[in-house]
């Protein structure tokens, strides 16, 4: 029986490795299906960590001393998918696994964390990894010297727009509105670089490909006008879908409280409405999707799974 | 302990023309591609002499990744006796690449 299960290795699940381990509890597992890291790994610049001063940080090399920290207190990893979380009439949790095995935990720690949402447009998904990509450190090197569409007016897309801007010739920014959702600084880099396009009040339409991949892409204006951007590569970065499949129980409900967005209501030390069920970093609700909240997600999350744990095993 | 290939121009045919291969199209500086690295190592070493599990830095060896139309990574391609018959983009689970072998097997 392992004190606490900890689902998800991204900034909430190592930190919560961390302070559990560190904090105490002796058998604890944090499940993740490849190497720990998280979504931040993919993104080329990191720099609203505090502390984290080096310049052109990638979130990568940000990332990699963290499981080394954890490991140090004795937190196993195991490179499992997990499937679903089911609690048992003991009030203890089932871990359930893709590859058919089982574990049980006396508590559980969430932090599956979120995918970048597709946009919907037609030819979206018929050519996702073959001219769309939500990842430009990934796949912004296949463009190199060509030109390029963004999806999208967050941070994220801006700040993955001036990272392509490095590599093609040109990038096209495309927007439904007319004001982005970014931070002032990085509206202002946007602006000033030659090579960034900003197309508008406009949403893409259709992929345009042929059997090689994707040619280019049609977006349509909030007048009903179209253009045909000509861009072998199209980024699409308009937010992200929690992931929240390992709570979904076999009768098709969930295994806690969550909203109608499918976030999980936690308060504000993380409890769910299941004693021992923990969530947090993107997943929960209000979560302001950013590593070191995660990260303080983890940690709070831990230190009830601690309390929790000492609780019933002297009860 | 099983290893997996590293595929370069030269040997790619040779690896792949028999028997089934999985085929890793990764770079060093892609986060997803790192979270599957020791996924594609704990294959190598189960499917040790039956599929060919293989890697292709796509940073090095370009001319295949232009051959294959490669354009996000990981894409990860399955082969049988040379004919690619099935392909995975993005990061995933073991199990899953597991599966995709044994149905080949």
């Amino acid at each position: 029986m392992l004190d606490c299960a900890i689902i998800g290795g991204g900034p909430a699940g190592l930190t919560a490795g961390l302070y559990t381990t560190r904090g105490g509890l002796d058998d604890v597992i944090m499940y993740e299906k490849g190497m720990p890291g998280g979504q931040i790994t993919s993104s080329s610049e990191i720099e609203n960590y505090p502390g984290a001063t080096q310049r052109n940080l990638s979130g990568m090399d940000f990332m990699i001393p963290w499981l080394e920290q954890c490991q140090r207190f004795g937190l196993k990893h195991e490179m499992s998918e997990v499937t679903r979380v089911s609690r048992n009439e003991d009030a203890t949790f089932t871990i359930h696994k893709s590859d058919g095995s089982t574990n049980t935990a006396k508590s559980v720690i969430v932090g599956t964390g979120s995918t970048p949402k597709r946009a919907g447009f037609s030819g979206e998904d018929k050519f996702f990894g073959r001219g769309v990509s939500t990842c430009a450190t990934c796949d912004g090197f296949f463009y190199k010297g060509k030109e390029v569409a963004v999806i999208g007016g967050g941070d994220t897309a801006l700040e993955e727009a001036l990272y392509l801007a490095k590599i093609c010739t040109k990038v096209y920014v495309i927007h439904r509105r007319d004001t982005f959702r970014s931070a002032p600084n990085t509206i202002e880099r946007v602006k000033k670089t030659s090579n960034i396009e900003l197309i508008l009040n406009a949403s893409p339409q259709e992929v345009l490909g042929d059997a090689m991949g994707v040619t280019g892409l049609r977006v349509v204006f909030k007048d009903g006008s179209t253009r045909q951007v000509d861009a072998p590569g199209i980024f699409v970065f308009i937010g992200r879908d929690v992931n929240n499949q390992v709570l979904i129980q076999e009768n098709g409900s969930f295994l806690c409280e969550m909203n109608d967005a499918g976030e999980v209501i936690v308060d504000i030390s993380m409890n769910t409405s299941v004693p021992g069920l923990y969530a947090t970093g993107d997943l929960r609700i209000a979560a302001p999707k950013q590593v070191v909240s995660a990260a303080g997600d983890g940690a709070v999350a831990a230190l009830q799974a601690i309390a929790y744990v000492d609780k019933i095993s002297h009860h | 302990m099983g290893k997996y290939v590293e595929l370069t121009a030269s040997n790619f045919e040779e690896i792949t023309k028999e028997g089934v291969a999985l085929v890793d199209f990764w770079a060093p500086w892609c986060g997803p591609c790192r979270m599957i690295a020791p996924v594609i190592e704990e294959l190598a070493n189960d499917f040790e002499g039956k599929a060919n599990i293989c890697k292709v830095n796509t940073d090095e060896e370009q001319e295949i990744a232009v051959k294959f139309g490669i354009r996000s990574i990981p894409t990860i391609l399955f082969f049988k006796n040379g004919e690619m018959v099935d392909q995975m983009v993005g990061a995933a689970s073991k199990q899953a690449f597991a599966d995709k072998i044994n149905a080949l097997l």
